[in-house]
């Protein structure tokens, strides 16, 4: 039986002109310059990479070879086609099509990655995955942060000769406590930075749901008139005196106090701002450092979570507890997700919950319980706060560890810890800044935290985009609870 | 020969795009510049070879014949019978193509036609903006990008 024909068709939009997209893409042979998943390249008999008919011969990361023929070549379509010649994966009968065109609105690069090919029968979506995201998204994004990483060092170059002034820009600030309304567009500047300060040009501005907290008062943690945020993404325009781990046109990403991040450009202390390596882009990081932060020194430092342990995580399709799931399952770890909105058991299963219960005939204790044959959870990671901290305490192994990280739902309020003595239960309460607050934390963090998502042990998704200038809408979805994976705010810059 | 092309980025995805643009009299309904619009003869506004005769807001009058329509491609090309504009052989195509990243859609729209020389500058430039542009920003003001 003759395999069927796999189709698979990608496409995204570069923010930056054809010619740029096109002079990095158009080279047969320097993927490995900027592709994640090719480690070499070469032109077989010293032909040149734009001759049709060339073979590149690349050595894949995960150590497969895959050959290519350049099959056509136009300058004018700004467009090639290509053939796999002979390869370690079982593609075959595999053509390939990289097209690009102008979006004149806005001087923009249309980009289309086309396939058809042959595979074994069962393979066909597997197949078709590591082809559309692999290669495709991977080729895309990796694409997209060179070129422009380029402009922005041309612009960086540009704005050298002022930098020393203050910085004009804008911000999203509440002038009061109070709903989603309260927020104003205002014009804001950043001053050189001081002595251990950097100023960053902004692109990707975290939301989180204590911005909403802040917003609301419900934290007291901002004086109206005041800027909320604790997390963005962007690049270096200059850096202050004694500051030595970052430079000028470097991206980075931050993800600490003070709060006001919601500014396209801001100077502040150098300390906890770390580089992001090529694999993680903007809007990544800033909808991705608290929470991946977060998930990993719960994971890794608060509770060490080892193969075959049982771990329940409440909101398992929410920011951190997403990405809890993920990872706790790649540990090893039996993952139990508990929700009560039906429309989430979904994704949490994607999210690699092995199990998820609901409210339904039997409680949350006996559901835990019953799926660990009487044994309980060995770790609970638990935001929810008043609403579940008894029912947690209850559905624990012995010696099992509660970890309550957060308290959506009201404060927890006075416990004895005399009953914790039937379990030799363990209870924590993580403070984000204590295990943050300084550069070495931070970067053995963010280490460990950019692998995992390189790696796609954990996955970011930024599922909500708006306009700086949109913190109201925003917000307003925040609170719908119908939001899943991160929401960023991204500012524009005028080139 | 002149060529007009004109691209944008709509956010919406291509489906629902093309559910506004298929329509070959639906002009009124999305573009600014266009007052009314009618099918000659009784015919079908997607049956090829039609005639759609409108009137822009500035009072100018056409008339275009339908040459193409592929609900496969998101396609449509056609050609002007009669206009104010001094255009000649004047053909166009108006193409979506949907973007997998975001499902949104890359729209183009394009021209090309015969002139007097002097005149092809002012005409690429007021057909690629206050026809193309201008139809591809009410669009995106409806759909968002």
């Amino acid at each position: 039986m003759a395999a069927e024909v796999v189709t698979v068709s990608r496409s995204t939009v570069i923010d930056a002109p054809l010619d740029a997209v096109w002079g990095v893409v158009r080279d047969f042979n320097d993927h490995d310059q900027w592709h994640p998943v090719v480690r070499t390249s070469y032109i077989e008999n010293f032909l040149k990479a734009d001759q049709v008919g060339a073979v590149r011969n690349f050595l894949l990361t995960g150590g497969e070879r895959v050959r290519e023929k350049l099959l056509t070549l136009s300058d004018r379509e700004h467009s090639f086609r290509y053939t796999i010649v002979d390869a370690d994966v079982p593609l075959q009968n595999y053509v390939a099509q990289v097209s690009l065109k102008p979006v004149t609105d806005g001087d923009r690069t249309f980009w289309s990655w086309s396939s058809k090919f042959q595979t074994p029968p069962g393979l066909e979506q597997e197949m078709a995955k590591l082809v559309a995201e692999g290669v495709y998204e991977a080729g895309f994004d990796a694409v997209r942060q060179r070129v422009q990483r380029t402009r922005q060092a041309t612009q960086s170059t540009a704005v050298h000769d002022d930098s020393i002034t203050a910085q004009p820009g804008s911000s999203m600030l509440i002038t009061r406590f109070g709903g989603p309304e309260v927020f104003r567009s205002d014009k804001y500047s950043a001053p050189a930075p001081g002595p251990g300060q950097v100023r960053i040009r902004q692109h990707a501005v975290g939301v989180n749901f204590i911005d909403v907290y802040c917003r609301t008062g419900y934290f007291r943690a901002l004086n109206p008139p005041a800027v909320p945020g604790l997390e963005a993404a962007g690049e270096i325009i200059d850096v202050g005196e004694g500051v030595t781990h970052l430079e000028s046109g470097q991206r980075v990403g931050y993800a600490c106090l003070p709060f006001g991040a919601y500014v396209s450009v801001r100077t502040m202390d150098a300390a906890l701002v770390i580089p992001l390596p090529d694999g993680i882009d903007n809007i990544t990081a800033a909808g991705g450092l608290l929470k991946g932060i977060t998930a990993d020194f719960l994971l890794h430092q608060v509770s060490p979570v080892s193969a075959g342990e049982t771990v329940l995580v409440y909101a398992p399709a929410g920011g951190v507890g997403s990405l809890l799931c993920q990872w706790s399952n790649h540990l090893g770890a039996t993952v139990i997700g508990a929700t009560s909105n039906p429309e989430k058991i979904q994704p949490a299963r994607e999210a690699g919950a092995h199990h998820v219960i609901t409210p339904g005939k039997s409680s949350l204790v006996e559901q835990v319980l019953e799926l660990t044959d009487g044994h309980g959870a060995d770790v609970i990671f638990d935001a929810v706060g008043r609403d579940s901290f008894a029912q947690s305490v209850a559905a624990l192994a012995e010696r099992g560890h509660l970890v309550s990280y957060g308290q959506a739902s009201g404060d927890i309020g006075v416990w004895d810890i005399g009953s914790l003595a039937s379990k030799s239960a363990t209870i924590s309460r993580p403070n984000y800044a204590h295990y943050t607050d300084t550069r070495e934390k931070v970067s053995t963090i963010a280490e460990r935290l950019f692998k995992a998502i390189e790696r796609r042990i954990v996955r970011i998704n930024v599922n909500h985009r708006f306009a700086l200038e949109q913190a109201e809408e925003a917000h307003r979805l925040l609170q719908t609870g119908q939001t899943t994976g991160s929401t960023v705010l991204v500012c524009d810059h005028p080139v | 020969m002149a060529t007009v092309y004109t691209s944008s980025i709509i956010d919406a995805p291509a489906p629902r795009v093309w559910e506004a643009l298929r329509d070959f009299n639906a002009l009124p309904a999305w573009h600014p510049i266009v007052e009314d619009s009618r099918i000659e003869g009784h015919a079908a506004s997607d049956q090829v070879g039609c005639i759609r005769a409108f009137r822009l807001s500035d009072g100018g009058f056409i008339r275009e014949r339908l040459l193409a329509l592929s609900d496969y491609d998101y396609c449509c090309v056609y050609a002007i019978l009669e206009s104010p504009m001094g255009v000649e052989d004047y053909i166009a195509t108006l193409k979506l193509t949907p973007i997998t990243d975001g499902d949104r859609t890359f729209a183009e729209w394009s021209a090309e036609f015969e002139c007097d020389p002097n005149r092809e500058a002012e005409l690429v430039e007021q057909i690629g903006q206050a026809v193309f542009q201008a139809g591809f920003d009410a669009l995106k003001q409806r759909f968002g990008g």
